[in-house]
């Protein structure tokens, strides 16, 4: 049965999908739901201890040994962000239940949480993947379920959000399709640790720049980089609250560690920095996102909006640490991946507590809520601490690693922007504490009371999490820092 | 109790304070008492630490490792004892001091108040305590973050806008220079622990050392060294026991505080004496005093005058951190000591007025002496300390920063701390003199209201301007802990 | 390696390139989609032709020893077209919902709806039978 853990991360999931959209009601659908989501958690837990102890683990897909057979290889990286996906799935799904009744009608809910588990299911399955081809296929099923589940939002806009998101999202899989194609031309193989090997042999060659390219290209368009995040404000401001919550904390997160798994570990990071000097073209690009976006993040009305042109920054933060192409910056990368996982889906699970309650989240219905809704909004403020990166919480540990890692190459400048930036934050979650505690509300509306349990605790649950890993992060760092250390070629 | 743990449990005690606090939120008198108690119970941990720095032990209490080398510990040393006494007495004293207060003054919410005064009193513990950069780096953003609420307690647009400049200046310097400061400290040498002797002798060039002290002035934006001062008057409109003890004494000190700790034990005296920008931030200090006093000049609104006055005053102490040697620490060292005892008092005695006559400006006080002469009394007796006249215990410390100045073979910076002393002894002295020798104006609209400040808040009162008297007659202990800070 | 022996790859990057002309500069939500298709047809040109070896024959076990085309890119691209049209039905699916909402399929159109409702930001509107605070 064990032996069968990378293979079953992936099959629960899906086929629990169809499951849930028989499901005649809602209620059966998220009880479905929720089991898969705890499995596959503890799956995670499973297989991330074992990698721990016994290193990377190889699984051939129906028996058939790699390069010729699918393989399912998972390495610390992998395990940690099957962590991070699968823990965020775990804490949003008890979540959902209430969430989704007040703003989905009853009878969609069942195929709610069918597309929900078919973009756990994709996610899960680009992490565990050792193939690039079956990447591409679960990256789609990832996506036309995420462009599904952002449709279902309450406002109109979510359709045209999701159309745009489609449209984008389709052309960045159409180049990583073609990127993939091209390396298969040139090497013959689709396992990834079979092309780094060919790769490596063939040597720089126009049809691998053009090749690495298009890669490039598509992945950015999924992780949303500046300037391709386009499609995810609108898409994460109007979607569902829980859809905002798990996409954010997890699709651009597993987006990011394709573009580690390609560009380290397939290309190499010989051809990736020396060769192609990637860093060049996304050093910029990172620092420009982070300075920009929380600009821009500070002139919103709608919080959600806010947070979403703040994930464009914090996406930038990763970026940076990649692009710093050394073991501490990378370290503040992978980090960041995880720590953001945490302060943005708390930050967005508070978000839905208000829409459940007041049904907007523009910045001037959180008048007053700072009295109505105490725990929702400390909850906010806790997670917008985090975001700005005070000690003890875990924002600070990514800023502290990605500072380093920019000293250490002695790029002053970038430091200092990193921590201007951190100072914007401050401004636009100011903005947001100031209107709900400064502010009274409009008249005694007595229906505005503290947001469910069901609602508060998954919320408090994150929030708790950001300072758990905030205050002993030794074991959040081992783990990036030997995935760090072995992306870069380094012996773990 | 061993003495580390007792670090630990001083630090945590006022969290457990403050969580009584807000469960007993429904009984005020029981709330008050259990604030008091737990004031009490801190001095007297805090009071038993001194046995140990006697006796030349230096208890570590290591919490936890937060980053690999990087970990949250808590030290024991002369100097953060110091702080820790000072602000732990006052505590008691304030505790009393805002019962009648904000009782007197019909403040509302004060159960919040209460709590996060305790809060921010754990922070300030945590920081005098703190083992190594990161702790002190932690525990001075939560003590930031905790006197927020204070801050704009009233919830009045002015309060938040002074939010506003409270907030932004204190996150931008500590995230902007401190932060910065620490990390590279952290890459330059390896670790962040306060040693003796200091930890970046040797580790990079003269002229990037200097830049870092540069971030490690400025970053400690609680210090308030000017062109990062806009803060503390803002501060001001808080209630008075806020502005008394934490924006004279336990958030200003931290401020003050971390840059004596930075230079002794993370320079260290010997490197700081040598690095280029050293004399150049002390001049930075010197304009802070000089200006500090001429602005409080202007300024008609008592508060604001006090707030001014202690701008001018946080200077000394950073002045007497950079002279470099050991005149200059010792002086430091004291005058947040004496520094907090006076104006304390001066405070207390503003809030005083604030709450029986409910006059703020300066000059609206002509006569009020004749009704309230105990608390001008102490205004005049905080009023000495702060100029540094004996028989108050301002005398002490100035004394010895002169001494250091002279050592320092700087006769102009003797000259800003003479020049600095005579203006305070206008500005301040004008109060007392207004209020006992002049006749009230024709024109008040003071009814025979006016009397006395209720009982606890002259205690209070009472009590620190007679520590004040003391501890020009005993500064005896005071010198000997901060003798072993350099020696 | 003359030209017209490319003539595959030509197809390919004139079909990618017409696609991709219409996702950007239709306004229309139908068109867009219709780009989308042809854009991805594209790719599985490319693929289809990767496979092909000049003078192979379909990978059918037979007498002989023939040459065979290599099966691989064709399966893929199965999967590729799959998921192509997975792409369209939900494309369409959404621009049928968007029709219901905004009575149009025009992006300029939709824009100006949406700015219409001016200081739109602070109301939400609802999809037609679903009311926000339900």
């Amino acid at each position: 049965m064990t032996a069968h853990l990378p293979v079953l991360q992936v099959i629960i999931p899906l086929l629990a999908a169809p499951l849930c959209a028989l499901a005649r009601r809602g209620r059966i659908a998220w009880g479905i739901a929720l089991a898969t989501s705890w499995t596959t958690f503890w799956i995670a837990i499973q297989l991330l201890a074992r990698v721990r102890s016994e290193g990377p683990i190889s699984y051939a897909l129906g028996g058939w040994a790699a390069p010729v057979g699918i393989e399912y290889r998972i390495d610390l990286l992998s395990a940690f962000v099957l962590v991070i996906v699968t823990g965020i799935g775990a804490v949003v799904t008890p979540y959902a239940l209430k969430s989704v009744e007040r703003e989905i009608e009853a009878a969609k809910i069942p195929l709610f949480y069918a597309a929900f588990v078919l973009c756990l299911t994709g996610l899960l399955g680009i992490t565990v993947t050792g193939d690039v081809f079956n990447v591409f296929v679960f990256l789609e099923i990832s996506s036309l379920s995420a462009y599904a589940l952002i449709g279902l939002g309450q406002d109109r806009r979510a359709l045209t959000a999701a159309f745009q998101y489609l449209i984008m999202g389709s052309i960045g899989a159409t180049f990583i399709v073609i990127g993939i194609g091209m390396m298969y031309v040139m090497t013959g193989s689709l396992n990834m640790a079979d092309l780094s090997v060919l790769l490596a042999e063939l040597g720089p060659n126009r049809t691998i720049v053009v090749a690495f390219g298009f890669l490039t290209v598509g992945i950015s368009l999924k992780l949303a980089l500046f300037p391709l995040h386009l499609w995810l404000p609108n898409a994460y401001t109007y979607a569902p609250s829980t859809v905002t919550a798990f996409i954010a904390a997890t699709a651009t997160k597993v987006a990011v560690y394709m573009l580690l798994r390609f560009f380290f570990t397939i290309f190499g990071v010989v051809f990736s920095f020396d060769v192609m000097q990637l860093d060049r073209v996304l050093l910029p690009l990172a620092l420009i996102a982070i300075v920009t976006m929380s600009l821009v993040a500070i002139f919103q009305t709608n919080v959600k909006r806010m947070l979403a042109y703040s994930s464009v920054a914090q996406i930038g933060y990763m970026i940076l640490g990649i692009s710093l192409a050394s073991v501490t910056g990378l370290t503040g990368g992978i980090l960041h991946l995880f720590n953001h996982a945490l302060i943005k889906g708390s930050l967005f699970m508070a978000m839905g507590c208000v829409m459940y309650r007041v049904g907007s989240v523009e910045i001037d219905a959180m008048r007053g809520l700072g009295k109505k809704m105490p725990w929702t909004m400390a909850a906010f403020v806790a997670g917008g601490l985090s975001l700005i990166g005070v000690p003890l919480t875990v924002g600070f540990i990514s800023k502290w690693y990605l500072i380093l890692g920019a000293l250490e190459r002695g790029w002053w400048p970038v430091a200092a922007l990193i921590l201007a930036a951190s100072l914007m934050a401050v401004v636009y979650i100011w903005r947001v504490v100031e209107v709900a505690y400064f502010q009274e509300g409009p008249g005694e509306d007595s229906s505005i009371v503290e947001a469910p349990l069901a609602l508060l605790i998954p919320t408090w649950v994150l929030v708790f999490a950001n300072f758990y890993f905030g205050i002993d992060a030794t074991f959040t760092t081992e783990v990036a820092g030997a995935a760090a250390r072995s992306l870069m070629g380094l012996v773990p | 109790m061993s003495p580390a743990l007792t670090l630990g449990v001083a630090v945590v005690l006022p969290i457990v304070g403050a969580l009584i606090i807000l469960a007993l939120g429904k009984w005020p008198n029981a709330r008050d008492a259990a604030g008091i108690i737990t004031a009490g119970v801190l001095f007297a941990l805090v009071l038993r630490l001194v046995e140990p720095i006697r006796a030349g032990l230096r208890p570590e209490y290591p919490v936890l490792e937060v980053l690999p080398g990087v970990s949250l510990s808590l030290k024991l040393e002369p100097l953060g004892l110091v702080f820790a006494l000072v602000a732990s007495f006052l505590w008691i004293v304030t505790a009393l001091y805002s019962v009648g207060y904000m009782r007197g003054h019909h403040e509302k919410n004060q159960t919040r108040f209460f709590a996060f005064f305790a809060l921010a009193i754990s922070g300030a513990m945590g920081v005098a305590f703190a083992g190594n950069l990161f702790t002190l780096f932690a525990f001075y953003e939560a003590i930031t973050l905790c006197t927020f609420p204070l801050v704009t307690h009233h919830g009045t647009p002015e309060a938040k806008r002074a939010g506003r400049v409270y907030l932004g200046i204190l996150l931008s310097t500590s995230i902007g220079f401190q932060l910065l400061a620490i990390i590279w400290t952290w890459q330059l040498a390896g670790t962040l622990d306060f040693r003796d002797g200091g930890i970046l002798a040797g580790t990079a060039s003269n002229g990037v050392l200097s830049v870092l002290l540069i971030l490690f002035v400025f970053g400690a934006g609680k210090a308030a060294v000017m062109p990062f001062h806009r803060w503390l008057p803002a501060a001001m409109v808080a209630p008075t026991p806020v502005s008394a003890l934490l924006h004279a004494v336990a958030v200003v000190k931290v401020g003050v505080f971390t840059i004596l700790k930075v230079s002794v034990y993370v320079f260290g005296v010997d490197l700081l004496g040598t690095l280029a920008s050293t004399m150049w931030l002390a001049w930075v200090a010197a304009t802070t005093i000089i200006l500090g006093s001429l602005v409080a000049f202007t300024k008609d609104n008592l508060k604001a005058r006090l707030a001014y006055s202690t701008i001018s005053q946080l200077s000394y102490i950073v002045l007497g951190a950079l002279l470099a040697n050991e005149m200059g620490i010792i002086g430091g060292g004291m005058h947040i000591a004496m520094h907090a005892f006076g104006k304390i008092t001066l405070f207390f005695a503003a809030g005083a007025v604030l709450v029986c006559a409910h006059e703020k400006d300066i000059s609206r006080m002509h006569g009020l002496g004749r009704t309230m002469p105990i608390t001008f009394g102490a205004f005049f007796v905080g009023a000495l300390s702060i100029i540094g006249v004996p028989p108050a215990g301002g005398a002490w410390s100035k004394w010895f920063l002169g001494m250091g100045t002279l050592e320092a073979g700087q006769v102009g910076l003797l000259v800003v701390l003479m020049v600095s002393s005579l203006l305070s002894l206008v500005y301040l002295l004008e109060v007392p003199v207004r209020a006992f020798f002049s006749a009230p104006p024709e024109d008040a609209h003071r009814g025979d209201g006016i009397h006395e400040a209720p009982w606890p808040v002259l205690v209070a009162m009472v009590i620190t301007a007679v520590a004040t008297l003391a501890l020009f007659l005993y500064p005896g202990p005071l010198y000997e802990l901060m003798n072993m800070v350099v020696n | 390696m003359n030209v017209m022996g490319l003539m595959n790859y030509w197809a390919f990057i004139f079909l990618m390139m017409v696609g991709f002309y219409i996702l950007i500069s239709q306004g229309n939500l139908v068109k867009k989609i219709v780009g989308l298709n042809v854009f991805q047809t594209s790719v599985f040109i490319l693929y289809i032709s990767m496979g092909k070896i000049r003078g192979g024959t379909a990978p059918i076990l037979t007498e002989g020893d023939p040459i065979y085309s290599n099966p691989l890119p064709h399966v893929l691209i199965l999967t590729a077209i799959v998921v192509g049209v997975a792409t369209t039905a939900l494309g369409l699916s959404l621009v049928v919902r968007i029709h219901e909402a905004y009575g149009t399929v025009e992006e300029d159109d939709i824009h100006d709806l949406d700015l219409a409702v001016a200081g739109g930001e602070d109301q939400s509107f609802p999809v037609s039978g679903m009311d926000a605070r339900a």
